[in-house]
């Protein structure tokens, strides 16, 4: 057997094509066509590895008995009910918001368009807390819309491959976002910590009016997040002398590790406002 | 007279799926620490058998395949791979005739450098959060495992004839 040719030669190649792809993906778009197409062959892999997930849920599914579905439907009659009878007063509520927006002169559609979407996967590796959903480009998904279940924001989209997209969670380090203090306003900055269920608010003036249990909700600056949704609440405030900010922990609303559904918002629903015309108005 | 020509590529393939299955497959959150590194096992394997075929630039291709499904950068694995292919290039003949505990023993070393390299790349984009240390974890579980992946890939390339 012949060594094999040259791999010294081919590992330089190797290697500068790292560095290039490294830098493209860093610091420009350019690489997002190779994630795109590769996309294609990695969405196949996270569904495949859903299936036990997913057929578990089947044979649950299949194995309850007929007593206990009446029960659970039922149940989900009478939540139902419940729901209904405060969506009523939630229309009147709404219809009153618009009509005190339109004296504002500023408009703001409540009514979100929805997209839902299964969860096929979280990432596998521990110090990055993102998932993949089942929804791709395909549906419409384009990178950057947010991400709800039915008690608040998850994240929001940041790859959307033709099959399948990828979700960075509101705990994940790298992400931040601006929130307020639904009692009194009070606007804040919310970054993830890395930890499942970990936020913390930064900046925070050490007498600034928050609380524990206090509920934050999106302000939709940033044009990423619609305004509104309840993001997070708080859970432990904390004051040290001598520091100029307070420490303050949160944590989601959403039921992040429990969801296996979620609901893209449309970004069509964020309002669309240029800068300039703000400047020239101004 | 031995026929050379190359054959199974398709195999290849498959195996290296399987082991992009095994990457990703959710497990409590705790095993996420200790998961081998499936795809550099697999890969080594093949570099180390079939050393004319399979090398530097499987490893970078694998390697950015790797990126996309785990969402890291683009070309973090691929730059790790291709170096842990180029490395194995080097050492194949020896990789052969050392007993099983020496074996390990590399394959431990490998996929801490290759890990390491990753870490390293991420550090520099600032997306790190967890201690370097854990890095070990993932090598002593690939270490481990790398003897059954070792005699299951034997199996499977004498079956399905891959050379």
């Amino acid at each position: 057997m012949s060594a094999p040719a040259n791999p010294l030669y081919r590992l330089t190649i190797a290697l500068v094509l790292s560095i290039i792809v490294m830098v493209l993906d860093q610091r420009t778009q350019w690489a997002a066509p190779v994630r795109y197409v590769l996309g294609a062959l990695t969405a196949p892999v996270h569904y495949i590895a859903h299936l036990p997930v997913d057929s578990g849920q089947w044979l649950t599914e299949q194995a309850q008995s007929r007593s206990s579905l009446l029960e659970e439907n039922r149940r989900l009659q009478r939540k139902s009910l419940i729901l209904e009878q405060k969506v009523q007063r939630l229309a009147v509520l709404e219809a009153e918001n618009v009509r005190l927006r339109e004296l504002l002169n500023s408009s703001a559609d409540l009514d979100a368009n929805v997209l839902v979407a299964e969860i096929i996967g979280l990432d596998a590796d521990p110090n990055r807390q993102e998932l993949v959903i089942n929804k791709g480009s395909g549906s419409q998904v384009v990178t950057g819309q947010a991400v709800l279940d039915a008690q608040g924001l998850i994240g929001q989209v940041v790859e959307a491959g033709p099959l399948s997209s990828r979700v960075l969670l509101l705990t994940d380090a790298s992400h931040a976002m601006s929130v307020q203090v639904n009692r009194n306003g009070v606007r804040a900055v919310l970054a993830g910590t890395g930890q499942v269920g970990g936020l913390r608010l930064l900046y925070v003036p050490d007498t600034a009016d928050i609380q524990e249990g206090d509920l934050l909700v999106s302000t939709g600056l940033g044009q990423r997040y619609p305004r509104g949704y309840p993001v997070a609440t708080i859970t432990r405030v904390r004051h040290h002398s001598g520091a100029a900010f307070a420490e303050i922990s949160a944590r989601p609303t959403a039921r992040i590790d429990r969801a296996s559904h979620v609901l893209l918002v449309q970004p069509s629903e964020l309002p669309e406002r240029k800068p300039q015309e703000v400047t020239d108005e101004g | 007279m031995r026929d050379d020509r190359p054959a199974g590529t398709g195999i290849l393939v498959v195996t290296l799926l399987l082991a992009a299955l095994l990457e990703v497959i959710p497990l409590p959150e705790a095993f996420n620490w200790v998961r081998p590194e499936w795809m550099l096992l697999v890969l080594v394997y093949w570099v180390l058998s079939l050393p004319r075929r399979v090398g530097v630039l499987w490893g970078f291709f694998v390697g950015l395949y790797m990126d996309v499904l785990t969402g890291t950068t683009l070309g973090q694995w691929g730059l790790g791979f291709s170096l842990g292919a180029f490395i194995m290039l080097l050492a194949y003949k020896r990789m052969r005739v050392f007993t099983v505990l020496q074996q390990c023993a590399v394959i431990f070393l490998l996929v801490g450098s290759v890990s390491l390299l990753a870490y390293l790349v991420q550090e520099a984009v600032g997306r790190t959060l967890y201690p370097p240390y854990t890095i070990l974890y993932s090598s002593l579980a690939s270490a481990i495992v790398w003897r059954p992946v070792c005699a299951l890939l034997r199996w499977v390339q004498l079956r399905f004839i891959v050379r």
